[in-house]
C-alpha cells in the first residue's frame, strides 16, 4: 500500500511499524470530598511537571538548541498560567471532582480555543496546552510519559507528536516518524530535522499497520506500508548509497585530495548548469572542472545573449566565492543539436561541424559567449577552455578573439580579470601535437569520451560495438601519459573532465602519470577523494 | 492608568515563544498590565491570554498600565516591545 504525505526531513527508512500509544489515559470523573486537599494534589503534580519540564528543556538545548528547546519553557509558563490554574481549582471547588479530571477538562477547553484560531502556528499550540495536561494527569495517576520502544527500531506512527514525546524518545530506537496529522511547523517536524531522522507529516495511516514492515521516503513524501519484494529491494539499495555517501561526508568533508605521499590533486566537478551548482558546494568540490556552457543555448528558442550569459556565469562564480571556474565554449553539433542554428544534415556529425569550428566560422556567436564570459570574470576565478581542437591555427584563432573581446572591454571601460586559456584534448590530432599546444595555453584537460571514440573508432552510441569497447585500452592511456608529458614540458597543467576521470580503479594510475586535475560529476567527488588518499604517487 | 498603542513588527507576531517573553516582562511590575486586540482584552501576564490574541505581524495592540509604577511599567514595556516585538 503506498500513501503520499508531505515530507519534513529526506531520508529513506526500513523497519516495522509502531503506533506511538498517546495513553491519553481514561480520566474517570470521580466525587471528592476534601476539596482542599484535592487542590494541593493538583499543585504538587504541578511542581512535579515543571520539574520535569525543566529537565526535558535542558536535554533539548543539548540536542536541539535554544531557540527549538524555549518551548519546555514555555510550558512551564503555561502550567503556571492564572486562568489554567485558576480554572482547574474552580472545577475542583466548585463541583467536587477529582483533580485528574479537572486538569483534562481545561486542558481540552484551553486547546478547543487555539484549535479554533484562524492561524496555523496558533493552532499547533492546543497540542501544548494538551501536552502540559497529560503531563499532570499522567503524574497525578502516577504513571510515567511516553511509550515504551521495545528493543528493535522502528517506524514510529502516531496521530501527532508532542514536543515532550520527541524529546524523551530513545532516538537510537526510532527510524522515522510518521504523523497523520502536525504541520512542517510542528514541533515534531522541528525536531527531527534537527535530529536528522526522516519525517512525513499528513499520511493518513491505517490503524492495522501496527508490526508490519513499511518502508518511509523522505525525498519524495511517500510512504510505502507492507512493500513488495522488488520495492524492498529498491530501497534498501538507496538507502546503502545514501549511507555511503553519508559516511564519506562524515569522513571526507574538508579533508585534502592528498596522496598517502603527500601529492595534492585538484578535484573539481562537471556541471551543466546554474542549478548545478548546490550539488557541487554539498560535496565539497574544490572548484568547476568543466562548465558545459550548452544549457544556455539548448535551453533556448534563440541566440541567447550577451547579457544572459554573463548573468549565468556570473552567478555560478559568484556562488563558487572565489574557486576556478572552467567553461567550456560552446560544444555543440554531433548528437546536441539546435534547431535556430541550422546546421545541415550531415552524414557523419561526430566529424563534422561542431565545437569550435562553428565557433570560428560563426565569430559573432563565438565574440558573444567570450564577452559575457570575460565580464563575469571580474567576479571570481574563471578559466576557458576550447573544445574539439585539431590545430595549433585554432588555438591562435580562439586566443585572437579573446584578445579582441578584451581590447573592446578596455575600450568600453568594462572590468574583467585575467582569465586561464586552456584546450580540450579530444582528438588523436591534439594528443599528437600536444607538445605545441603546450606552448599556446595554460592548461590541457583531457575529454576522454571523445577521446576514446576518435582512437578505437568505436561509436559509442552503437550498443553492437560495446564488447569491443575498452575504456582502459592501452592506446588511450599510453596517448593521455604522452599528453600529461608533452604538457608538464610546455608549463601546463594537465587535467581528466571524461568519464573515465571518474574511474577508480584508474585513480593511482593517473596520480602516477603525473596527472594535476580530476572533474568529475558531484557525486562522485567524495568517491574519488577517498581513492586520492588511498593512493600513492609512485 | 497608563495607555499606548504599538504595531507588531516581527515577522512571526506574538507567537508561543515571545509570547513567553513578553509575560515575563509584565510580571516584573506590581500594577495590572492588560493587552487589548480589536477589543479583546487580556491579563499580559498570563500567557494563555496573551496567546489566544494570536496577534500577528503588523497587527495593532493596545497596552494599559495600572496602579503601582504604572508610569515606569508603560515606559519600560514599550521599550521592550520596539526591542523584541
Amino acid at each position: 500500500m503506498k500513501l503520499e504525505g508531505k515530507s519534513v526531513f529526506s531520508g529513506i527508512a526500513i523497519g516495522r511499524c509502531k503506533i506511538f500509544g498517546k495513553q491519553e489515559s481514561l480520566v474517570k470523573r470521580s466525587k471528592v470530598e476534601d476539596t482542599a486537599g484535592e487542590i494541593k494534589r493538583f499543585s504538587q503534580a504541578k511542581e512535579q511537571a515543571k520539574e520535569q519540564l525543566s529537565v526535558l528543556h535542558e536535554k533539548a538545548l543539548k540536542e536541539v538548541g535554544e531557540a527549538n528547546a524555549m518551548i519546555f519553557e514555555v510550558h512551564q509558563m503555561m502550567l503556571d498560567d492564572l486562568d489554567y490554574v485558576e480554572s482547574i481549582t474552580n472545577m475542583i471547588e466548585s463541583q467536587n471532582i477529582n483533580a485528574e479530571f479537572a486538569v483534562a477538562s481545561t486542558g481540552d477547553n484551553f486547546a478547543e480555543m487555539f484549535s479554533a484560531m484562524d492561524d496555523d502556528y496558533m493552532r499547533e499550540r492546543a497540542a501544548d496546552v494538551k501536552d502540559i495536561s497529560n503531563r499532570v494527569v499522567h503524574i497525578l495517576q502516577g504513571k510515567g510519559m511516553g511509550g515504551d520502544l521495545g528493543q528493535e527500531p522502528v517506524i514510529l506512527l502516531a496521530d501527532d507528536l508532542a514536543p515532550s514525546e520527541t524529546v524523551q524518545l530513545d532516538k537510537s530506537k526510532v527510524l522515522s516518524f510518521v504523523t497523520r496529522y502536525g504541520s512542517t511547523n510542528s514541533h515534531t517536524a522541528i525536531l527531527a530535522r534537527t535530529m536528522n531522522i526522516p519525517a512525513l507529516i499528513g499520511v493518513d495511516f491505517p490503524q492495522d499497520a501496527e508490526g508490519k514492515m513499511a518502508i518511509v521516503d523522505g525525498k519524495t513524501g511517500i510512504f510505502i506500508l507492507e512493500p513488495s519484494a522488488e520495492e524492498l529491494e529498491t530501497y534498501k539499495k538507496l538507502k546503502e548509497q545514501e549511507q555511503e555517501r553519508a559516511r564519506l561526508l562524515q569522513e571526507l568533508k574538508g579533508q585534502d585530495n592528498v596522496t598517502k605521499d603527500g601529492k595534492t590533486i585538484q578535484l573539481y566537478a562537471n556541471i551543466g548548469g546554474v542549478g548545478d551548482v548546490a550539488t557541487v558546494l554539498a560535496n565539497d568540490a574544490g572548484g568547476i572542472g568543466l562548465f558545459r556552457s550548452e544549457f544556455l543555448y539548448l535551453e533556448s528558442e534563440d541566440y541567447p545573449t550577451e547579457e544572459q550569459q554573463f548573468k549565468a556565469y556570473r552567478t555560478v562564480v559568484e556562488n563558487m566565492a572565489g574557486k576556478k571556474v572552467i567553461i567550456r565554449t560552446l560544444d555543440i553539433g554531433a548528437d546536441k543539436q539546435v534547431g535556430y542554428f541550422n546546421l545541415d544534415k550531415e552524414e557523419n556529425p561526430a566529424m563534422g561541424y561542431r565545437a569550435i569550428r562553428i565557433c570560428l566560422d560563426r565569430k559573432e556567436i563565438f565574440k558573444t559567449q567570450l564577452r559575457a564570459i570575460y565580464r563575469a570574470s571580474y567576479y571570481g576565478k574563471i578559466s576557458v577552455m576550447f573544445p574539439m581542437i585539431i590545430s595549433v591555427d585554432e588555438v591562435r584563432q580562439a586566443k585572437e578573439m579573446c584578445e579582441t573581446v578584451k581590447c573592446e572591454l578596455d575600450a568600453e571601460g568594462i572590468p574583467y580579470a585575467e582569465v586561464e586559456l586552456g584546450v580540450m584534448i579530444e582528438t588523436p590530432a591534439a594528443a599528437m601535437i600536444s607538445d605545441l599546444l603546450a606552448k599556446e595555453v595554460d592548461f590541457f584537460s583531457v575529454g576522454t569520451n571523445d577521446l576514446t571514440q576518435y582512437t578505437l573508432a568505436i561509436d559509442r552510441q552503437n550498443p553492437k560495438l560495446d564488447s569491443i569497447y575498452d575504456a582502459h585500452h592501452p592506446a588511450i592511456l599510453r596517448m593521455l601519459q604522452m599528453i600529461i608529458d608533452n604538457g608538464h614540458k610546455g608549463g601546463c597543467w594537465v587535467g581528466i573532465c571524461g568519464e573515465l576521470g571518474a574511474d577508480l580503479t584508474l585513480t593511482e594510475t593517473f596520480i602516477q602519470m603525473g596527472i594535476d586535475e580530476l572533474s568529475v560529476s558531484p557525486s562522485m567527488i567524495l568517491p574519488v577523494r577517498e581513492q586520492i588518499r588511498n593512493s600513492s604517487s609512485k | 492608568m497608563k495607555e499606548f498603542v504599538y504595531t507588531i513588527t516581527d515577522p512571526e507576531g506574538i507567537h508561543a515563544r515571545p509570547a513567553g517573553v513578553l509575560v515575563k516582562e509584565a510580571a516584573k511590575y506590581p500594577c495590572n498590565v492588560t493587552i487589548a486586540k480589536d477589543g479583546r482584552e487580556v491579563d499580559a501576564k498570563r500567557i494563555m491570554g496573551v496567546m489566544s490574541l494570536g496577534v500577528k505581524c503588523g497587527q495593532e495592540i493596545t497596552m494599559k498600565t495600572d496602579g503601582d509604577e504604572e508610569e515606569a511599567a508603560a515606559d519600560a514595556l514599550l521599550a521592550f516591545l520596539k526591542e523584541n516585538l
